[in-house]
């Protein structure tokens, strides 16, 4: 069928309102009467308040509380704003007595002002029973170690070992698929603690609604967990609680959490009085979410002709001081990572999830993919490398195919077991020959081009994601009709910058067959819209989206119904939606959308045309990308400089693709910031040391190479309209393929990211002296 | 202490703290266009034309620029006349979180006040301290060229 609507680059449509500066974030209106909140944390990583005196600073004027675990809910819960009941264990208070990181909550004032409110922190007296900390995840299991968790948290694996989740998947025999094969390769490779730097950091107002309800205004990515989990907090009713998302300035995971809106709502809860709560740029780094490092081994047996016998992946996360999203990150390093390769039969994934005494991982787009990925797309390398093949070819041996499954799928969920499913939708091949052909690859690779100390190199790898989480993610959507002939869309999804109302305006208008400007989309509001589980897990426009999709044609068929008997016909089967009209082929006769709409409201048999629809996925289908990059290595400076970068990506039918392009380049120059530059120091004591962008270099515009995405359209059956989706994936490709590109040029693997000039340095001197001796 | 200040070319009179930065003071008086919280004019979410140059209004104290003319992305256009660099944004998928652009669009409103015909090179190196997470510039770059088209066809 012709599309109408998808397909095409339609504006986003707050992109005029964000240009012109509205104030629509979630700082941007000023309630009268606010108070300001702002946190004491903790200097020492791992400490028992002995006591806290607060008398001086409640004295302070202007001070109006003083919040420590003495006198606020002591519920453990989890942070993770994930569907319930979370897969993440309950081991976070608001306020704890314990705390765990250099950066651990300690008490927040609420005052007048952020000047006041900073002033009495200073007056808080705390003694701490400073613990032995621990750091290193594997000195975290041993016998001996401080144990970070002592109240032993609903969900945890193995407190006393500090085991968040210890997982074991096996398909097949690994150790009969290593010996069957005629090379072995092992590898390991170590990612970094990252973060997800939204320029928007976490923001959180809340303030009674003349009912004396709790409303919360927060840049969040989970609306509607936030809700439940702040209830669960409070211990309160869901009903007395209301969470609106303005616009969010970006999220990447960060915001799937819920951090500040406890604390502000407990505040109006006891104060009556509006709460505000605003995260500075260090407070982001230190005290909201990073990403998990993980330790990572990949061993994979193969023939001769290429084909895998067998592969073994072991991580190691670090979860830090708590552990939101350890058990699930871990489990997607996995299962996003291992189906890909499906023609190994033999296939065993291991990971434990540690807890340390550093700033808390979460979230971060890639989910664990982007560390699983970071291993074994070198270790592919490797393994064509021994074999005599090149990359692209032992990929294409052994990469899943339409119609193929891989037993991972069922083994491996997110915590939990998976679900069956078989690839519907895949274009590989297609994706590393355009890929290829864009950068040059065949041409440059082993060609070691060099200019004076410069050398250039090209590297590659290969990725799948998801979209959603299979049989637990839910969305849903009410579409009603206007009188002119536009709809309101009130949805739960969770646009946090990404486009996503935009899409579902062209998915609505796609199927009503009208303008997408007739779309007047509202999103997550707890009071308004239906419910959605919010910003993750790729869902945005398959999970959401289908939600809307499933609604619109629900609301298509009442539209229908009213055509047919306002065409007095017996038949509407054969109905087309065009141009805002509904048109009867046979008998040529046409009638507006707006006329339908006059007539249900003011004429005849009057009702609402309204409908409601949910969406929950039986699977997962991945979308796939092929990256491919050139690099140019400074040889006596030790700097990796990107020249050209070029992304193959299936994500099924796209609905737009200038904001499909802007997923991938975001997600690519992020990958990249990740690749080079972008870790935390920490200092002996577990204290970050470069809280900020001076000393935390994330990518600028000048730091960013070419970037040519290429969309490979496939038809998804299960997705709405055939989409899959785009948001993570593409962030999995700099670690890996540059590192593929850094051994094309010079012959050297790091063991670890970021690929900084020292490092190059060091193993390109490891390397001669290896040739010397 | 008393400021005054022409926003947006209106006359406006502040009674501020002397300590405080010139983003607060904004962001207090209602211009909540002007985004940012690192304080070491670092992201660049800040930017604000203080006298027709670019200036990261988190560093910049409120009372050391007492007097100044200072223009927000507001006095560029509004979401019903919108300037051609706020159109192409919007046109070029050159938003999307949308936190950096009110900064990056002056950045890049003052490079084409002093040139208008600047290379690709020129436009990466105006918007250089305008941090960006979303986007990851391409789209960006393409847009400000756009502008330009746009500007010279005198839309």
């Amino acid at each position: 069928m012709e599309k109408q609507v998808i397909g095409k680059n339609v504006e986003k449509i707050d992109a005029l309102a964000l240009a012109t500066g509205q104030p629509v974030y979630a700082d941007d209106i000023k309630l009268p009467n606010t108070l300001h909140i702002k946190f004491l944390y903790s200097p020492h990583a791992n400490a028992i308040i002995e006591d806290i005196d607060t008398t001086e600073a409640e004295k302070l004027p202007g001070v109006h509380m003083v919040l420590t675990y003495k006198n606020t809910p002591q519920v453990y819960h989890t942070t993770a704003g994930q569907g319930w009941p979370e897969p993440s264990p309950y081991d976070t208070c608001m306020f704890n007595q314990h705390v765990r990181f250099v950066g651990d909550r300690v008490a927040a004032v609420a005052a007048e002002s952020e000047e006041i409110a900073t002033e009495a922190l200073k007056l808080i007296k705390v003694k701490y029973n400073v613990l032995p900390a621990v750091f290193d995840p594997e000195e975290a299991m041993k016998e001996g170690a401080p144990i970070i968790h002592e109240e032993n948290p609903q969900g945890t694996y193995d407190a006393k070992r500090n085991l968040v989740a210890h997982i074991e998947v096996k398909a097949g025999n690994v150790e009969k698929g290593f010996e069957e094969a005629d090379v072995v390769v092992e590898h390991t490779f170590e990612t970094q603690f990252a973060q997800h730097c939204p320029i928007e950091t976490h923001a959180t107002i809340s303030y009674l609604d003349e009912n004396g309800r709790i409303v919360i205004r927060s840049s969040t990515q989970v609306p509607f967990h936030v809700r439940r989990i702040v209830a669960q907090v409070l211990g309160i009713p869901v009903s007395q609680i209301r969470v609106i998302k303005p616009r969010i300035g970006g999220g990447f995971g960060s915001k799937q959490e819920i951090i500040l809106e406890e604390v502000c709502a407990f505040v109006t809860m006891k104060t009556g009085r509006p709460a505000r709560a605003v995260y500075t740029r260090e407070e982001e780094f230190i005290s909201s979410r990073t990403r998990h490092p993980m330790k990572i081994t990949v061993k994979i047996g193969a023939k001769k002709d290429g084909r895998f016998t067998a592969i073994k992946m072991y991580a190691l996360s670090n979860t830090g001081a708590y552990g939101t999203h350890g058990l699930t990150v871990a489990s997607n390093t996995g299962s996003k990572t291992l189906p890909l390769y499906n023609k190994a039969p033999n296939v065993e994934f291991v990971a434990d999830v540690v807890y340390t005494n550093l700033p808390v991982p979460g979230a971060y787009r890639g989910y664990g993919a982007t560390q699983g990925y970071a291993c074994l797309e070198q270790t592919v390398d490797m393994v064509a490398e021994k074999l005599g093949l090149d990359p692209i070819a032992i990929r294409k041996i052994n990469h899943i195919r339409k119609g193929e499954t891989s037993p991972i799928f069922e083994a491996l969920g997110e915590g939990r077991e998976g679900v069956v499913q078989y690839i519907e939708s895949e274009a590989v091949d297609k994706l590393l020959e355009l890929g290829a052909k864009e950068i040059g690859f065949y041409e440059k690779w082993g060609k070691k081009v060099r200019n004076g100390s410069k050398v250039r190199g090209v590297g590659m790898s290969l990725h799948m994601q998801g979209s959603g989480i299979p049989k637990i993610d839910m969305g849903s959507a009410t579409i009603k009709l206007n009188e002119d002939g536009s709809v309101n869309v009130l949805y739960g999804g969770t646009d946090i910058g990404t486009g996503l109302d935009t899409v579902v305006a062209q998915i609505v208008g796609e199927v009503l067959g009208i303008d997408p400007k007739k779309v007047i989309v509202y999103p997550s509001d707890t009071d308004v819209t239906p419910f959605d589980k919010g910003a993750y897990a790729s869902s945005g426009t398959f999970i959401s989206g289908s939600a809307v999709y499933n609604t619109a044609l629900k609301l298509r068929d009442q539209i229908l119904e009213v055509a047919k008997d306002m065409f007095g016909e017996q038949d509407n089967k054969d109905y087309i939606l065009k141009d805002g009209f509904v048109i009867s082929p046979k008998s040529g006769k046409r009638v507006s959308l707006s006329e339908i709409a006059y007539d249900t409201f003011y004429v005849k048999k009057q009702k609402q045309i309204i409908a409601v629809g949910s969406f929950v996925s039986e699977s997962s289908p991945p979308p796939f990308a092929a990256h491919f990059v050139e690099i140019e290595v400074d040889e006596e400076t030790g700097v990796i400089t990107p020249i050209k970068y070029a992304a193959a990506v299936d994500c099924g039918i796209v609905i737009n693709p200038e904001l499909t392009k802007g997923q991938i380049i975001g997600a690519i120059v992020n990958g990249i910031g990740y690749a080079l530059t972008e870790e935390y120091k920490f200092g002996e004591n577990g204290k970050v040391l470069n809280p900020n962008f001076m000393e935390y270099r994330i990518p600028s515009s000048r730091d960013i190479p070419e970037i040519v995405p290429i969309l490979v359209e496939t038809y998804e059956p299960t997705g709405p309209l055939g989409a899959k989706s785009v948001s993570e994936i593409n962030i999995n490709g700099p670690i890996p393929a540059i590192g593929n590109a850094l051994y094309d040029a010079l012959g050297i693997r790091l063991g670890s990211s970021p690929y900084t000039p020292d490092k190059v340095l060091k193993a390109l001197k490891e390397n001669k002296d290896k040739e010397i001796f | 202490m008393k400021v005054h200040y022409k926003i947006n070319g209106k006359d406006y009179e502040f009674d501020i703290h002397p300590g405080k930065v010139l983003l607060d003071i904004l962001r207090e008086n209602g211009f909540t266009e002007v985004k940012g919280n690192c304080y070491m004019g670092t992201c660049g979410a800040c930017t604000v034309l203080i006298n027709g140059t670019p200036k990261t209004s988190c560093t910049v104290l409120a009372a050391q620029v007492n007097g100044a003319e200072i223009t927000t992305v507001k006095g560029l256009g509004d979401i019903l006349n919108p300037h051609p660099l706020q159109k192409a944004f919007v046109e070029k998928g050159a938003v999307q979180c949308g936190y950096c652009t009110p900064g990056t669009i002056l950045a890049a409103y003052a490079l084409l006040k002093e040139n208008s015909n600047p290379t690709d090179e020129d436009i990466k190196k105006a918007i250089d301290g305008n941090l960006c997470r979303c986007t990851g510039y391409v789209q960006q770059v393409e847009a400000i060229k756009y502008a330009i088209t746009l500007l010279k066809e005198g839309k």
